[in-house]
């Protein structure tokens, strides 16, 4: 190996990525825009649920329930004296619950039995019918203490009281651990997707022949065409995580050189899968399909980053061991919003380790300055 | 001489292919030559080069460069050869000087010698002025010397050249081969791979490859002997020279004929008598006169003979001839940006007529093409086909012309019987009328035997006539062929143009762009594109006829192409 062979490639890979408009579109549109998709667009948070209380007989009583759910922020209410009009609009998606105060709310409630109050939940969508039942059920244990001490008389002592206290992610925003996931998103992309065209485009072109035919070595070709690529990586990941936390102002509480380790090992696996993708194909439609479903599908799936690993069968688990992005998200995460945590760094920086160096050497086990 | 290349039994086998890319060749060559590595594509050509240059690896027999292997020290033999692929290798998002210096770091050419070696190989290829322009923006011509001037960065003993010249304009092919006689000169040793085989005429040595197999090697003399003397020509045809040529074909002196211009080119078999002039039924003034031969006769003669059969499609409707004119182009203007494609293009078909669109990539005839054929809406000026406008009726001028596109795209994944049904479906033939055609078609192209082989795997011969029978099978008025039969071996060309020489008879009109200047001979009229221009539109025997000269009695169509461009060039240097 040569340097000023290595240098001669890594110019000319320099020089065409500069002048690719599609490189370019690559390496500084898509991250912004992915940032914004999840900055903005996608979230867990619960919106405005839309609830349907359907009071039998309207009683003061009945009244200020009602009114206690009007002042939280999580619910737009309708009310009605009829059950069958929400039926048909819970059917047809409009309503997330119903809430059915029966004729005998009031008097049962005051007389301090059980007041029963149905809720009927839309089941379509779990996540949200479990988020609707578990607030009713705090709004109504609410409203009943606030009855008591407007009747004067002295609430129920509970038996146990909870104060809960979110850690990390204080205002409970998914954006704070959506955003900082989705870095490892963008540099799956760049460091698969951009690799696997760009050798597939030499092939298609049929300069890569003329490459070969020259004394350039493998090793040569190898780190000439990825020095460059890795160097723009970590260039959209630099710029990625200023506007994650210039602009969506997701804190970040770990260390700066951590993160760069941690998506530089992370930039040469991305790079390995885009290397071996463009020995599986010379093409680059098949090519980009390939990192589609080899590089980003899975990162997407089994990373943590949107799905939750925990909830996943134990054979997914551990297939998520082989993903990359599955070590990066958890790194992002923590770096992000709770720090420096060692513990949970060092076994990601090792597993992005494992996973480069047996990337490359199955890569270098294929490269070769031949046609077969 | 010494021996810079033997090659020793050498065979070559790609998994997806049933044939033998190589099969056992043998050969040496000699340092300081420059040697024709000749055959039509599919022949091997490129798997040769490249066993050469150490990028494949042979699966039986042995190969050596300057005594080295060249897969076990690639390194070494590397240094010692350039290789120019097809398409040249060139970076096109990359300037001239740019792509320079990529193969001069490469290849470690270095300081002061890089700056001599960059002067005198932009000399020689007249690039100078062009160091900061992207190789993309390049002609043709240009792509082709830059590619050469970057395999020449550091002097090489081997130089191998894959099909340098095809496409390039036929003044850029000649200055290539002047330049490379002078490679030859300073001791550099040239293998030249080709699909045309008038430019095995030019070599020193050839290597003939046919399905994979060397089946000459030696000098092209001595093969173009052994066809001396069985070469005639029959001229002064008064009726129907194709009649002439179907009539010459089935004779049994007859090895091999051509349509040449206005006149039927034939060769005979060795032993044969020549033929009566009343057999061939060429007219009261038809004579027969025997002219020196060509390497293509001679290649023909070593795969023994042309095509011979009866175009099977004699029998399709007959329409009638005349003086109808049933494409017109008037004006015909493309601009692309800032960009002029094709400029003032004017010209009128005549039904039964073949008339061709002759000249090298880039300049303008593809555009002209896809204008005529509705494909493509022009700038200003005007298509019409059967006497409807392209702009405002094009579908119903569409389902007047047939259309075969350049590369073969009929659907690999069908069967060749799938293919006939999905064409006949798209063209909105159905139920008896459909079983009909397609009967018919199968008939005619004799295409009865691989109904149910999937159409990628069929021969190139019978992949051509499925391509014709779907473009042809709603019996069109008018045929597009778009480089139908470039890099096509001879025979399969042979028998292509005997089909569409019988569709003509039968009164189709068939407009044909080409590259390949030779084929300007089969047609009834050519006009020749060049730089978006029409610059001569005739008879092919008129338009030669203008490069009469004393030097050049007889000019071959690229002589003429070659005068009348230098003769226009003249007249705008005045």
């Amino acid at each position: 190996m040569t340097f000023s062979r290595l240098a001669a490639i890594m110019r000319k890979e320099t020089r065409q990525a500069v002048r690719d408009p599609s490189t370019l579109m690559i390496s500084g549109l898509l991250p912004i825009m992915l940032i914004f998709l999840f900055g903005y667009a996608v979230s867990f948070d619960p919106r405005e649920l839309s609830i349907g209380v359907v009071v039998e007989q309207p009683t003061s009583e009945t009244e200020s329930f009602v009114a206690s759910l009007r002042n939280t922020r999580y619910f737009g209410i309708e009310v009605a004296i009829d059950r069958q009009v929400f039926a048909s609009r819970m059917a047809a998606g409009k309503l997330d619950a119903i809430i059915v105060l029966p004729q005998d709310f009031s008097a049962t409630a005051l007389r301090g039995e059980a007041a029963p109050i149905q809720v009927l939940v839309d089941g379509g969508d779990p996540n949200t019918a479990g988020l609707v039942g578990s607030y009713v059920e705090m709004l109504v244990l609410n409203w009943l203490e606030q009855e008591w001490l407007d009747r004067g008389q002295p609430p129920l002592a509970p038996l146990v009281s909870i104060e809960p206290r979110t850690w990390f992610n204080a205002e409970v925003s998914s954006r704070n651990y959506l955003v900082p996931g989705s870095l490892a998103i963008i540099l799956t992309i760049i460091g698969a997707l951009l690799t696997a065209l760009v050798v597939a485009r030499e092939w298609e072109r049929g300069t890569m022949e003329a490459l070969l035919a020259t004394p350039v070595g493998p090793l040569e070709l190898l780190l000439g065409k990825l020095i460059p690529y890795f160097v723009l990586g970590l260039g959209s990941f630099m710029l990625s995580v200023l506007v994650t936390v210039g602009f969506f102002d997701v804190p970040f509480r770990g260390s700066f050189l951590a993160l760069a380790l941690a998506a530089s090992l992370f930039m040469l696996c991305s790079l390995g899968q885009g290397l071996l993708i463009s020995t599986l194909t010379r093409n680059q439609l098949v090519a980009a399909q390939v990192a589609v479903m080899l590089a980003f599908l899975p990162a997407f799936y089994f990373s943590n980053f949107v799905f939750e690993l925990d909830s996943m069968p134990p054979a997914l688990q551990l297939f998520s061991y082989v993903i990359p992005a599955r070590f990066l998200v958890s790194t992002l995460q923590t770096q992000f919003l709770a720090g420096n945590v060692w513990a949970v760094l060092l076994p990601d920086l090792a597993g992005l380790a494992i996973f480069g160096i047996v990337i490359f050497a199955v890569c270098a086990l294929f490269t070769r300055t031949r046609l077969d | 001489m010494s021996k810079l290349v033997t090659i020793d039994g050498l065979t070559k086998r790609f998994h997806n292919q049933n044939r033998s890319a190589l099969q056992n060749v043998t050969t040496q060559i000699e340092s300081g030559r420059i040697v024709g590595l000749v055959g039509p594509d599919g022949a091997g050509k490129t798997t040769l080069l490249r066993l050469i240059a150490g990028l494949l690896r042979a699966d039986d027999g042995r190969i050596e460069v300057g005594g080295l292997d060249p897969v076990a020290n690639a390194r070494q033999v590397r240094k010692r050869i350039a290789y120019m692929p097809q398409r040249f290798g060139l970076y096109e998002d990359l300037s001239v000087g740019e792509n320079l210096i990529l193969y001069a770091d490469l290849r470690g050419v270095v300081g002061s010698a890089r700056k001599e070696t960059f002067e005198r190989l932009l000399e020689f290829t007249g690039l100078g002025s062009f160091t900061d322009r992207l190789a993309g923006a390049l002609s043709g011509g240009m792509k082709q010397k830059l590619g050469l001037a970057c395999a020449l960065v550091a002097t090489p003993e081997l130089l191998l050249l894959d099909e340098p010249s095809v496409g390039v304009d036929p003044i850029s092919r000649r200055e290539l081969w002047r330049m490379v006689g002078q490679l030859t000169e300073e001791g550099i040793t040239v293998v030249w791979a080709t699909a045309y085989l008038d430019e095995a005429e030019q070599c020193e040595t050839v290597l003939v490859l046919s399905e994979g197999e060397l089946i000459f090697d030696g000098r092209p003399t001595d093969l173009t002997a052994g066809v001396d003397g069985r070469v005639y020509l029959v001229e002064g045809i008064k009726g129907d020279r194709r009649q002439v040529l179907n009539r010459a074909r089935q004779h049994e002196a007859v090895l091999d004929g051509t349509i040449q211009a206005s006149d039927v080119r034939l060769l005979l078999m060795e032993t044969a008598q020549v033929p009566s002039l009343d057999s061939l039924t060429g007219g009261a003034g038809a004579r027969l006169r025997r002219i020196p031969p060509r390497f293509e006769d001679a290649f023909i003669d070593l795969i023994g003979g042309g095509f011979r059969a009866e175009s099977p499609f004699a029998r399709n409707s007959e329409r009638s001839h005349g003086a109808t004119i049933v494409v017109e182009a008037r004006g015909l203007t493309r601009m692309f940006g800032s960009f002029t494609a094709a400029s003032e293009i004017s010209f009128d078909v005549r039904r039964g007529e073949v008339f061709g669109l002759i000249g090298p990539n880039g300049a303008g005839k593809s555009t002209t093409f896809k204008m005529l054929c509705g494909l493509l809406k022009p700038t200003s000026g005007e298509a019409r086909i059967a006497g409807v406008d392209l702009r405002t009726a094009a579908s119903q001028a569409r389902a007047r012309l047939g259309y075969m596109a350049q590369k073969f795209s009929l659907y690999g994944d069908l069967s060749t019987l799938q293919n006939l049904r999905f064409f006949a479906r798209v063209y909105g033939l159905t139920g008896a009328k459909q079983r009909l055609t397609i009967e018919r078609m199968i008939d005619s192209f004799a295409l009865a035997d691989k109904l149910d082989e999937n159409s990628s795997q069929l021969p190139l011969g019978f992949k051509q006539r499925l391509s014709l029978a779907c473009a042809t099978m709603h019996e069109p008025d008018v045929l597009f062929l778009d480089e139908p039969t470039s890099g096509v071996d001879p025979r399969t060309r042979r028998e292509f143009w005997a089909h569409i020489n019988t569709m003509v008879t039968n009164g189709v009109t068939v407009i044909v762009t080409t590259h390949f200047l030779d084929e300007a001979e089969y047609c009834d009229r050519a006009a020749l594109i060049y730089r978006g221009g029409m610059v001569a539109l005739g008879p092919p025997s008129e338009l030669k006829a203008r490069a009469i000269s004393p030097e050049l009695p007889s000019p071959t169509f690229e002589d003429a192409f070659i005068a009348l461009i230098e003769q226009i060039e003249a007249g705008r240097a005045r």
